[in-house]
């Protein structure tokens, strides 16, 4: 069942017009009953376990469970994102546990500026130079053919 | 016909797609737009800090040549992608994708991608030309500066874009329908820059159960952009060249960092290493089977010729590579605490911030690679001219990278625009020129917009866009719902009517006739003129029932129209795969009747569909390399 949600903990977003899961999944699986409230995976072998849906999940009402067709029973990979990092535990079917925790972004989360900070090197729109070259670059010049 | 509402968006410039080629191509259409008082549109059938190939996130930027440290030069970048393609390669293109990659990769650092540095405040290389990262979020971070660029109100997600709006041999636009309302779009543009990425599921897939979308490839790639050049008559090329990774089995997780960073051996069930004992082979395809890194294909090849011979399975030895490198420490207990420590967590790294489900597999499978060895195996073939395939448009170079040979051919007035005025293509949209992946797909996405922008400025009449024209389409493109609407009380179940064919089911037939005579998996990748003729009767019969399909919902019409996409492309690929009578791929498919590599298809195989007669055209057309001025 790739992407699944837990009935208990799913929430329908609170009725909100848009769901959290609906609004990220790649490839439009997730859907919400509306009689139930409830989201699911509509198409489950469509699913690629990109976690995406389990990431953004309010209240963690999505889980994966491996593709049943060629994965054993009684795994579980769980994530736990926050603004600046994501912390993975990882549960084998012996039971061993692993935690793993990894930084995400250096940045505050919305303060990528287009240029990057670097200055604009050319008002050419025919030149190859693109808007934060040569500075982004790192080199005096972008270079081309050897004459 | 189904009762739509029609939506009419008029723009200067319009991105299909919203992955990492349109991100660039976002940015830096923004700049140059907001100077020249030109308008710029994005539509995405997703969400865009989530959509495309690195939705999940990526464990590496495979491509960063280093130049502003001396580490590469252009033509180190170009000669190397030349012998990994078998000499097939545009180089104008491959050094212009080069020489403005780098700076995309710092605008990713600055943007606040993570890239690991050394002591000495360097980036880590997995491999030559690779940096490591901790990419969980380098979509939503890549997405977020297009975003802050373009500005929401230019941004239409959830929009499937299905065909190009031709004004005779000129683009003027493209239509495409909501996914969460009944509305059919109608962008009218002075020009389209199309990056819709590759495609999947097109050959069937190993795993054929809940495990059907575990491709390497994400299943939401359908080669829109494919179907988008074809269908407005742009040539084509490299449409035989997909790519066949080898990953780790069933889950498809990476293979990069275990056999660059680790420096891991594969070994077949004899513990015989096919890299030293098939070493014969590699003379019959010289001079690329004398280069080094030996080909992809190539690699690919001599593990094949292992499993064809039964010597299976095939291992990668990541106990013994993790040992060596521990080996070091041997002296030195806490150290080699610390190192193992260090080697597990990047090697669950790798996987989890790009292949959640070979976490999964290897969890549920009790795997501790530092004691035993994993299966790894090719998987099914795949379009994604970005990175280890060539298939895509025929672009135009850089005036500039051409060379008094080359210009003739490569080169007609904008830089990475299809022969058809007005389509610019970017990413996996692109042909000839591998090896960009994400951080070149980014550049040539940020090139192709700032050429597109130009095109804009010179060509400043408004597009002409037939209203008839738009009404066809918006009749053809909602007839599947039609056609379900009108049947489906027929029979007892909706699925089984003599009348009509659902997507998947759709789907299923297109895969097995790939699989079968266009050398999928089943067929060992193999394939001849007698078995693709087969293939292509088969697939004559599809595009007829094509016009059978049936919908019962938006999600589903979409399904419909990405299966007509797959076919387009499969057809592409059969057709293509006939024209070159030769074998130069061998590891992503071997012609049995034409077994060897021939002198005089030392040249593209480039093709184009015509949309007045409907006739395929394919063409050979010289391969002319730059690398001796480079
Ligand atoms: C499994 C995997 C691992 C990879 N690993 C690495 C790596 O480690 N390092 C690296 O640098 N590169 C890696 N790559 C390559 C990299 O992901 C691609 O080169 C890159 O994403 C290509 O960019 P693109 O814009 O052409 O396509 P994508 O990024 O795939 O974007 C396609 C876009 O088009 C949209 N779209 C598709 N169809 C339609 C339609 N009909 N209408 C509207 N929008 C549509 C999609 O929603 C998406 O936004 C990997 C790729 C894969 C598949
Ligand atoms: S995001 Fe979570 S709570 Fe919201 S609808 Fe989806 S599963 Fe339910
Ligand atoms: S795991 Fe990814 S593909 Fe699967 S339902 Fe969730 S968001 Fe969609």
């Amino acid at each position: 069942m790739p992407s699944f949600v837990i009935v208990e903990k799913c929430d329908g977003c609170k009725a909100l017009d848009k769901t959290a899961c609906q609004h990220i999944c790649p490839n439009d699986l997730m859907v919400l009953n509306k009689d139930l409230m409830k989201a699911y995976n509509r198409e489950p072998e469509m699913c690629w376990e990109c976690y995406n849906c389990v990431k953004i999940c309010p209240t963690q009402a999505v889980e994966v469970r491996g593709y049943a067709d060629f994965v054993p029973l009684g795994a579980t990979v769980s994530p736990l994102r926050s603004s600046d990092s994501i912390m993975w535990t990882v549960k084998f079917r012996n039971g061993t546990l692993k935690r793993f925790k990894f930084p995400i972004r250096t940045t505050q989360e919305g303060s990528a500026v287009p240029d990057g900070g670097f200055a604009t090197g050319t008002d050419d729109l025919k030149s190859p130079v693109l808007f934060s070259e040569p500075a982004s670059s790192g080199m005096a010049a972008i270079p081309g053919l050897m004459k | 016909m189904a009762n739509f509402e029609t939506r009419e968006v008029t723009t200067d410039l319009l991105i299909v797609g919203g992955g990492m080629a349109a991100c660039g191509a976002a940015v830096e259409a923004a700049y140059w737009a907001k100077k020249k008082g030109l308008k710029v549109t994005l539509v995405d059938k997703a969400a865009m800090d989530r959509s495309g190939a690195v939705a999940m996130g990526l464990s590496a930027i495979n491509q960063y040549v280093g130049l502003k440290d001396g580490q590469n030069t252009l033509k180190d970048y170009v000669d190397y992608v030349r012998n990994d393609l078998m000499g097939i390669t545009r180089e104008d293109l491959v050094a212009n994708i080069a020489r403005h990659v780098d700076s995309s990769v710092h605008l990713f650092e600055k943007w606040g991608l993570p890239i690991w540095k050394d002591e000495k405040g360097g980036y880590v290389h997995e491999g030559r030309w690779q940096l490591m990262i901790n990419g969980e979020s380098y979509k939503v971070i890549v997405a977020e500066a297009a975003k802050t660029a373009l500005g929401t109100e230019n941004i239409y997600e959830r929009i499937f874009i299905t065909e190009p709006i031709m004004n005779d041999d000129k683009c003027v636009g493209a239509v495409g329908f909501s996914v969460r309302e009944n509305v059919f779009y109608v962008f009218k543009a002075k020009a389209v820059l199309v990056a819709m990425g590759g495609a999947v599921h097109v050959f069937k897939p190993r795993s054929s159960g809940e495990g059907l979308g575990r491709a390497w490839y994400p299943p939401w790639n359908s080669g829109s952009s494919a179907y988008f050049t074809l269908k407005a008559g742009a040539e084509m090329t490299c449409q035989e060249v997909r790519f066949i990774p080898v990953r780790f089995k069933d889950a498809y997780g990476p293979v990069g960092a275990w056999f660059l960073l680790f420096k891991s051996r594969a070994t077949n069930g004899m513990d015989e290493n096919y890299m030293e004992t098939r070493k014969g082979e590699l003379e019959k395809w010289v001079p690329y089977g004398k280069v080094k890194p030996v080909p992809a294909n190539l690699r690919n090849w001599l593990m094949l010729l292992d499993v064809m011979d039964g010597k299976g399975p095939i291992f990668m030895r990541t106990e013994e590579a993790i040992n060596n490198i521990a080996a070091a420490y041997k002296e030195d207990p806490a150290g080699y605490k610390k190192k193992m420590k260090e080697l597990e967590t990047e090697a669950w790294e790798d996987f989890l911030d790009m292949t959640i489900s070979q976490a999964i597999l290897w969890a549920a499978t009790n795997v501790a690679p530092e004691e035993a060895k994993s299966e790894i195996a090719a998987a099914e073939p795949y379009f994604i001219g970005s990175h280890s395939g060539a298939s895509g448009a025929w672009v135009s170079g850089p005036e500039d990278l051409q060379t008094d040979a080359t210009k003739p051919v490569y080169f007609w007035g904008y830089a990475h625009m299809a022969t058809v005025p007005g389509i610019f293509c970017a990413g996996d949209a692109s042909g000839a020129s591998i090896h960009k992946f994400s951080s070149g797909s980014h550049a040539e996405g940020r090139i192709a917009a700032k050429e597109a922008i130009r095109y804009c400025v010179d060509h400043p009449e408004a597009p002409a866009v037939d209203a008839k024209v738009v009404e066809e389409l918006k009749a053809r493109i909602l007839k599947p719902l039609d056609i379900f609407a009108q049947h489906s009380k027929y029979s007892s179940d909706p699925d089984i009517h003599p009348e009509y064919i659902r997507p998947k089911m759709f789907m299923f037939r297109l895969q097995k006739i790939m699989d079968e005579y266009a050398g999928g998996v089943t067929a060992q990748f193999k394939t001849s003129k007698a078995q693709l003729q087969k293939g292509m009767t088969l697939l004559q019969f599809l595009k007829e029932d094509s016009e059978k399909l049936a919908a019962e919902d938006l999600h589903e019409l979409m399904r419909c129209w990405e299966n007509v996409q797959r076919m387009w492309q499969a057809e592409a690929h059969v057709r293509t795969i006939l024209f070159r009578e030769e074998t130069r791929w061998p590891g992503y498919y071997f012609r049995t009747d034409t077994p060897t590599m021939k002198e005089d298809w030392l040249a593209f195989a480039n093709i184009t569909w015509n949309p007045k007669t409907g006739e395929w055209i394919p063409k050979k057309v010289p391969v002319l390399y730059i690398n001796d001025k480079l």
